[in-house]
């Protein structure tokens, strides 16, 4: 099966040479009709890599705990194109490959501008957000990492809301602030190792005195991008500016890159080093856990109350992860997907009423449930997703992520289970807000329930939300095997 | 060595000279009639130059001045080949304001001769020799549109600047003289060892401010944004590439080759300045609204980087260097270009505003500039980023990682500039229709777009180890 996981990464590109042959060639005037074929490309081609990486699961040995699907060709100056997945890495490319089409679908109608630069802006982000979970090679891994900058600031800068070049600019600059310093840690990582290759580097060990450094650097960066409080400022104004599929990719897919980087790289490469930072970290993951909280219970503006309530989740993520245990990292992974799936279909609720309104203001809705029923029991279950209802996947990666933190800190678990409970109050108080009540607004009379569309990409998400609810052992089936390889590693190496 | 095969080392500049003088009299004879075919010609003699020197032997003639190795064979095929496209790109341009000269690709092929010589040179007779063949020639250029008072001033301010660097350039090269004993470079590093030798380190500092003047490194940077913003852009276009190239490969060998075994004295200047011309690159960019400022002090910055390289003192540093120039010549060729190319209403568009909405007026040309932005910006997978890459590589294997953290942080400054302009061609409204784009300098943009991305991925198979072979070349021993 060599060759497989450069075919799922590089297959969207296929559908950027598509749309870029269309429009040199096709068209003759109508736009319309253009604009039209270049979804259907980009759809299908995107349907095609969900295909590609479906068969990369089916084809994926659970029981081994390495890389598999190994590509190794010699690069330059010691550098490798080397790309593989093991359990942990693989579940990212399957969610990517997941949103990308439901992206694309709800995008449809919304964007009626520069459409065919707005999907090769996605195709081509697809392609670097997949890239980064299968490289193998420190540098490579740099190259996909930081390539999703320039797609991603478009994608905010052109088709995003008032605010946008504000927004755009935040998110470009904190984000690059924080890799130059990972850029820096991973020279030094080859001066020291002489090798780029991440499975060798995981087994190198670097002296104690040096793994803090690179630890702080790394840190840095996928602090950065997780968000972690107090570097997630940038995160509730890309999201509020950027379009709907936007957001989606932003809280589905590239916020999970930072949670990613500390499994791939801080735990197994630096384990003394975060082991030392590990308080650190849970200090971190509180504040943003109880912190956002309470601000996204402030918040006017439903898809900055999302955007907080993001920062919150991913302080789970990172509780998770460093509390070095099975439990820990399974929970943070769990969490990461399933974040990956309700946040994704949250914005999309947003997006369904934004598109028929123009606004997001919470205020500006209420009684929604009268004219949009379908629509209100939606919304309702990604809110309890998202609260972490028994039976949705949102609790299991919570209660996971708590029960791993409290074999090592009682208080850090005990503080973010005070996290759930605010979680219920702001989840719960905006859908009553915009859902419930009487319909006072009279500019609401007309809104119209979910259509087709609306519907085909709800219910996949729906289905993913309720099946990982109740069935986390198809995930954890998995991920068992890597994640008690990296565990067990880091055990070792701290003393444990 | 007989004469002839001491010639035949240098053959490719006996090409040069002779085609040069050859063209010069057909011009004189026949006119501004003759200027295309003029044009032409040069532009083929620089590729047949090109390719001998690829294949010109090695070693040293004329008594150890003339230098021919894998160093100037590398650099000689940049050089020369970079001077062929300024002299297509300067040519349709002159065509276009019906200002056509066959002066023109005549100074290019001069200073081609200079270039050439400057990265061939053995000692400091034929390095300043070099450099004010190559020096002189640009004065002219940068002042070719006589009419024109702003490129008039910039050539005036060139020249005069120039001279007070030469100036440091020859004060510095007469102490090493008088201390050394010899112009060579071999004699010069058996006798500069450390610190036991006041009058020659002492030279040693003017002959580097010299050269740093020639590669505009702060703080000897003064004329780069008032000279880039005067020029001609084709003009601007050439002084950004050939020219850095052979003053760092001459930076490279007059370090390398006659004070290795001072080493440890000229990489402290080296680094100090490499780290303020990264720095004020970065922050005296944030002001400009003028594109070919911006891209003044943008060249400052790179210069930096690129001198972070040589400060290293080692091999891998100076192969660090050459990548870095290599990939920066053609990113700044192709943005130079696109900037040629861009005029509306016959007016050329130079400013940061000018490009608003560029990208729905002149979608491949703002595709072009995009890319030579975040190139220049250093961001992965552009041709930038592997510069920096192996930069910063080779400064972290020399333990300087405060400098790659310095450059790199500086390097997130300069973002801000680099968006701005990618920010108005993308976001902003349409300032109006631009005029018809010629076709060489779309070709040339469009072509150092494509070489920036993707075609750096692959390339950069081929020249790692070429930029490897011609860096062990270098003295160190």
């Amino acid at each position: 099966m060599t060759g497989i996981l450069s075919l799922t990464t590089f297959s969207p590109l296929v559908g950027v040479i598509a749309i870029l042959a269309l429009r040199a060639f096709g068209g003759g005037g109508d736009q319309a009709a253009v604009n039209r074929a270049a979804k259907w490309i980009a759809l299908v081609t995107s349907f095609a890599t969900f295909a590609l990486s479906i068969l990369l699961v089916f084809k994926f040995d659970a029981a081994n705990p390495g890389f598999q699907f190994v590509e190794d060709l010699n690069w330059f100056a010691g550098l490798h194109y080397r790309m593989g997945v093991d359990g942990i890495s693989i579940l990212f490319v399957l969610l990517t490959a997941f949103l990308l089409p439901l992206c694309i679908a709800a995008s449809w109608d919304s964007i009626e501008n520069r459409v065919l630069e707005y999907l090769i802006a996605f195709l081509i982000l697809e392609v670097l957000v997949i890239g980064v979970f299968c490289a193998l090679d420190l540098v490579l891994f740099y190259l996909f990492f930081e390539g999703q900058l320039l797609p991603m600031f478009l994608i905010i800068g052109v088709w995003g809301g008032k605010n946008r070049v504000y927004a755009a600019y935040k998110f470009f600059l904190y984000t690059l602030l924080g890799s130059v310093l990972m850029l820096v840690a991973i020279l030094a990582m080859i001066s020291i190792a002489h090798t780029t290759s991440i499975p060798a580097l995981m087994a190198f060990k670097f002296a104690p005195q040096v793994q803090t450094f690179l630890w702080l650097a790394f840190f840095a960066s996928f602090a950065v991008k997780m968000p972690m409080w107090p570097v997630h400022t940038w995160l509730p104004d890309a999201h509020v500016e950027a379009p709907t599929a936007g957001s989606v990719i932003l809280a589905g897919i590239l916020l999970k890159m930072g949670g990613y980087g500390f499994l791939r790289f801080s735990l197994p490469m630096f384990p003394q080093a975060s082991q030392l930072f590990t308080p650190l970290v849970f200090a971190l993951s509180v504040i943003a856990i109880v912190y956002t909280s309470l601000v996204a219970f402030r918040q006017v503006d439903i898809k900055k109350l999302i955007a907080y309530s993001s920062v919150a989740h991913m302080g789970f993520v990172t509780m998770g992860i460093f509390s070095g245990n099975a439990y820990g990292v399974q929970g943070a992974i769990f969490q990461m997907l399933s974040h990956g799936v309700i946040s994704g279909a949250l914005f999309l609720c947003v997006g369904v009423v934004y598109d028929r309104m123009h606004t997001r203001e919470i205020a500006f809705y209420g009684g929604l449930v009268n004219r949009m029923p379908w629509y209100a029991a939606t919304f309702m279950l990604f809110t309890m997703g998202n609260v972490g209802l028994p039976g949705t996947s949102g609790f299991v990666g919570e209660i996971l992520t708590m029960t791993g933190a409290y074999g090592v800190s009682t208080w850090t678990a005990i503080a973010a289970a005070s996290g759930v409970i605010f979680s219920a109050v702001y989840a719960l108080t905006l859908y009553r807000k915009v859902i419930f009540g009487e319909m006072v607004n009279p500019k609401l009379a007309a809104i119209e329930d979910l259509n087709w569309r609306e519907v085909t990409i709800f219910v996949p998400l729906i289905a993913a939300t309720l099946i990982l609810g109740v069935q986390p052992n198809l995930i954890f089936n998995l991920t068992t095997a890597s994640v008690d390889g990296l565990v067990s590693v880091y055990k070792a190496a701290v003393g444990g | 060595m007989s004469f002839y095969s001491a010639l035949s080392l240098a053959w490719p500049e006996v090409f040069l000279a002779v085609s040069t003088l050859v063209l010069l009299v057909a011009g004189a004879v026949g006119g501004n009639r003759l200027s295309s075919l003029v044009s032409t010609l040069a532009g083929l003699a620089l590729l047949v130059a090109a390719a001998l020197a690829w294949t010109a032997p090695h070693g040293k003639a004329f008594a150890g001045g003339f230098v021919s190795d894998e160093a100037s064979a590398f650099a000689k095929v940049a050089i020369y080949g970079m001077s062929a496209v300024a002299v297509l790109l300067g040519d349709r341009w002159l065509t276009r304001l019906k200002a056509n000269q066959f002066e023109y690709p005549v100074l290019i092929l001069l200073a081609a001769v200079g270039m050439g010589m400057m990265v061939s040179a053995g000692d400091l007779i034929s390095l300043y020799v070099g450099v004010e063949l190559q020096s002189l020639a640009l004065y002219v250029m940068a002042a070719f549109r006589r009419d024109d008072a702003k490129a008039s001033e910039a050539g005036l301010k060139y020249f005069v600047l120039g001279a007070l660097s030469s100036g440091l350039l020859l004060y510095g090269a007469s102490l090493i003289y008088g201390f050394a004993g010899s112009t060579h470079f071999d004699v010069i590093a058996k006798a500069a060892t450390g610190a036991s030798n006041t009058g020659v380190l002492f030279g040693l500092v003017f002959l580097i401010c010299g050269l740093a003047f020639k590669v505009s490194a702060a703080p000897f940077h003064m004329w780069t944004p008032d000279v880039y913003e005067g020029a001609p852009t084709p003009v601007v276009g050439f002084f950004a590439a050939a020219p850095k190239l052979a003053a760092m490969v001459l930076f490279a060998r007059a370090l390398y080759d006659s004070f290795p075994h001072a080493a440890d004295q000229w990489r402290q200047v080296v680094i100090v300045i490499a780290v303020l011309s990264m720095l004020l690159g970065a922050f005296a960019g944030l002001a400009q609204k003028n594109l070919k400022r911006l891209w003044a002090y943008s060249s400052i910055a790179n210069v930096g980087y690129a001198l972070v390289g040589l400060s290293t003192g080692t091999q891998s540093g100076a192969q660090s260097m050459l990548v870095f120039m290599v990939l920066y010549m053609i990113d700044v060729t192709g943005f130079f270009a696109c900037l040629s190319a861009l005029s509306r209403g016959g007016k050329p568009m130079e400013t940061i505003d000018d490009m608003a909405g560029l990208v729905r007026e002149r979608p491949g040309l703002a595709l072009a500039m995009t890319a030579f932005a975040l190139s220049a910006l250093g961001l992965p997978p552009f041709a930038g980023f592997w510069g920096k890459f192996y930069v910063f590589k080779a400064a972290l294997e020399s333990n300087l990682a405060w400098v790659a953290v310095l450059g790199l942080v500086s390097s997130v400054v300069a973002a801000f500039y680099y968006l701005r302009l990618v920010k108005v061609m993308w976001f902003d409204a349409p300032a109006g229709k631009t005029d018809a784009v010629p076709a060489d300098a779309r070709g040339v943009a469009y072509a150092a777009a494509i070489f920036s991305c993707p075609v750096v991925l692959v390339a950069l198979i081929g020249l790692d180890p070429l930029a490897k072979a011609a860096a062990a070349a270098f003295g160190l021993h």
